[in-house]
């Protein structure tokens, strides 16, 4: 038989039963439609949550005092050495590697802060003018640190939003001086309300310069050092370049280590994948279940149809002829149900972007694929029981039949 | 035409065996006429169904045109259905779906012949059947007799050389019924070889060769 006509046979023959089709037809849509839709999200969440880490600085490279290894066989611990300070003067230092675009160093501490009587404790942040871009910072009002020599302690400071309200209620902030431990200080700018930087609540946090923090809670050693680097593909570079340079001003030791964010993303990767890949996997049963629906349909029309099938072998059908014919049909079934689908899943991704803007809910192409791929899968593999039970039909009984 | 040697068909119904065939020689010329009767279960459908290969015999030999279509597989079986031999039922069995062209095509369509040569064969012999002016018309608007009529011609669309018709007026008023019977003569008269199965013996002694079965047995052959 040529494939156009077995085809419009096919589609004849599902004509004739339009309900019991356009029911199977549904189904199949249903769970095409759901493979497509759940799939976009999950891929669309990934990608919002990658987009969101890229956005808070995925170059960012941390640099903390100390090796994380507990026990290292250098000679130190035999001497009894502490692992030497993180200093500004490394920091300076660092900046001068080709793969580092900005680096802050940064002394934390608590202290008092008090202006006319009001006064309470705070977390205070030393560190530098690059800290703004590097963590993606925004001031509402007056500006940040002042760039410049960071061993320079000039008395200014800029306030989270918190702080400057409980100081200052509704009168203005900058230009004001308040008091932070012993020392006075200028208000130079209000921290936008940002969320959570470094662990601590931007709006609750008082920002110094790092020679004024330093001063303030008499130390020389430094917090930690964020580094950002030129480029996602130059970190491993980046990593190497920071501890050989470190190593070198720490005579020889390796006593830091450093932490960058790539790891944590490479995880919620993963994670969002696997959810992805999980939720695809829960549409695909419904995808099965249409699969059983056609199974059915199938069978139902064969069992109507067995003397029509033996008068197909009567004029000269053979076996394979008749399984041609039924898998066509399911397939024909699966086909169109799949593509409705498609369309269906396309138009709900998009009333899903209409309500979450953020959220790119367009499939993946693989799961475009894939959907149709098994909506066409199941329909054969459903289809092959109902037609070889066609095909084993005596000829002889089913044109017995009426 | 037909040789069939020590043809037997055993069924085996709830255990028990039942001889439908029981060593049936039979030949049959070419261009033949011939008429089988008999009560029911004497086996004649059985002979016919063997005939039209829609069946294989449990032992004995079947030469169709000269050769062994005893041992062929399905494939091969369905060609000769195709394009050697014709079926007229007694119901019909017209595809409800199809219209009377599509009905007579049928065979074609599953020979994978082209629409074109398809459509030029169809409408010859529906001119020549008197069905033109109920071509587009599905079975179930369509009287028996135009029904068989349309299974007649879907039967011969191909050219076959037998023509196996199993009570092709058993389901037709005795109008129809002769005009039917008419109709399949007139094809026998262009050379067809015509096997009609019937129980009606009008019909049957008709036929010039006239053979009766009994019990899986030929009882008579004049």
């Amino acid at each position: 038989m040529r494939t156009a006509d077995i085809l419009s046979f096919a589609w004849i023959s599902l004509a004739a039963g339009r309900v019991r089709s356009l029911l199977t037809l549904l189904a199949m849509s249903i769970g095409v439609a759901a493979v497509v839709v759940l799939t976009g999200v999950g891929e669309g969440a990934r990608q919002y949550v990658v987009g969101q880490f890229s956005s808070l600085g995925t170059n960012l490279v941390i640099i903390l005092p100390g090796r994380s290894e507990t026990s290292s066989g250098s000679p130190s611990t035999f001497i009894g050495e502490t692992p030497r300070d993180l200093t500004i003067g490394d920091a300076v230092a660092l900046q001068r590697l080709p793969t580092v675009k900005l680096q802050a160093p940064v002394v934390a501490g608590e202290s008092g802060i008090a202006r006319k009587g009001l006064e309470r404790r705070v977390p205070v942040l030393g560190t530098t003018a690059s800290l703004l871009s590097i963590r993606h910072l925004h001031l509402a009002a007056g500006r940040f640190l002042p760039p410049g020599d960071p061993r320079q302690s000039r008395a200014v400071c800029v306030l989270g939003v918190k702080v400057r309200q409980e100081l200052f209620g509704a009168q203005p902030a900058v230009g004001r001086l308040v008091r932070i431990g012993e020392h006075r200080c200028r208000v130079i700018g209000v921290l936008a309300s940002e969320g959570r930087s470094l662990g601590l609540d931007t709006q609750e946090m008082v920002v110094v310069p790092v020679a004024f923090a330093q001063m303030l809670f008499d130390t020389e050693k430094l917090f930690r050092i964020l580094i950002e680097g030129r480029g996602r593909a130059e970190l491993d570079r980046l990593k190497q370049q920071v501890l050989a340079l470190l190593t070198r001003r720490h005579h020889g030791e390796r006593d830091v280590t450093i932490i960058t964010q790539d790891s944590v993303l490479a995880t919620f990767d993963r994670i969002f994948s696997m959810l992805t890949l999980t939720v695809a996997g829960i549409a695909g049963i419904s995808l099965a279940v249409a699969g059983i629906l056609i199974m059915n349909v199938m069978l139902v029309s064969i069992s109507r149809r067995t003397s029509e099938i033996g008068l197909l072998k009567a004029v000269g059908a053979s076996n394979s002829a008749v399984v041609r014919l039924i898998v066509t049909e399911a397939l024909l079934l699966a086909g169109v149900g799949g593509l409705l689908g498609l369309g269906l899943g396309l138009i709900a991704g998009r009333l899903v972007e209409q309500i979450y803007p953020d959220l790119s809910a367009a499939p993946p192409l693989w799961a475009v694929g894939a959907a149709l791929g098994t909506a066409l899968l199941t329909g054969l593999l459903f289809s092959l029981l109902p037609a070889r039970r066609a095909a084993r039909l005596d000829p002889v009984l089913s044109l017995a039949k009426r | 035409m037909i040789i069939l040697e020590e043809v037997n068909r055993i069924f085996s119904v709830g255990g028990q065996e039942v001889r439908a065939l029981d060593g049936i020689n039979l030949q049959v010329k070419p261009g033949e006429y011939i008429s089988i009767m008999g009560p029911s279960g004497s086996g004649k459908s059985t002979l016919l169904n063997l005939l039209g290969l829609l069946d294989r015999p449990t032992s004995g030999r079947y030469l169709l045109s000269g050769s062994d279509v005893t041992g062929l597989d399905d494939k091969q079986s369905a060609r000769i259905r195709n394009k050697t031999i014709g079926f007229v039922f007694q119901f019909f069995h017209l595809i409800p779906r199809l219209s009377a062209v599509q009905n007579i095509e049928l065979p074609l369509l599953l020979a994978g012949i082209p629409p074109r040569k398809r459509r030029e064969k169809s409408t010859a012999i529906i001119n020549d059947f008197g069905l033109f002016e109920r071509r587009h018309h599905k079975p179930e608007e369509l009287s028996g007799g135009q029904r068989q009529r349309v299974a007649i011609a879907r039967a011969v669309i191909n050219s076959p050389s037998l023509l196996l018709a199993d009570e092709p007026t058993g389901n037709l008023d005795s109008k129809s019924g002769l005009d039917i019977i008419t109709l399949l003569e007139a094809l026998n008269q262009q050379g067809l070889t015509l096997i009609v199965v019937t129980h009606d013996l009008e019909i049957g002694s008709r036929a010039r060769r006239r053979i009766h079965f009994l019990d899986g047995r030929i009882v008579a052959d004049s």
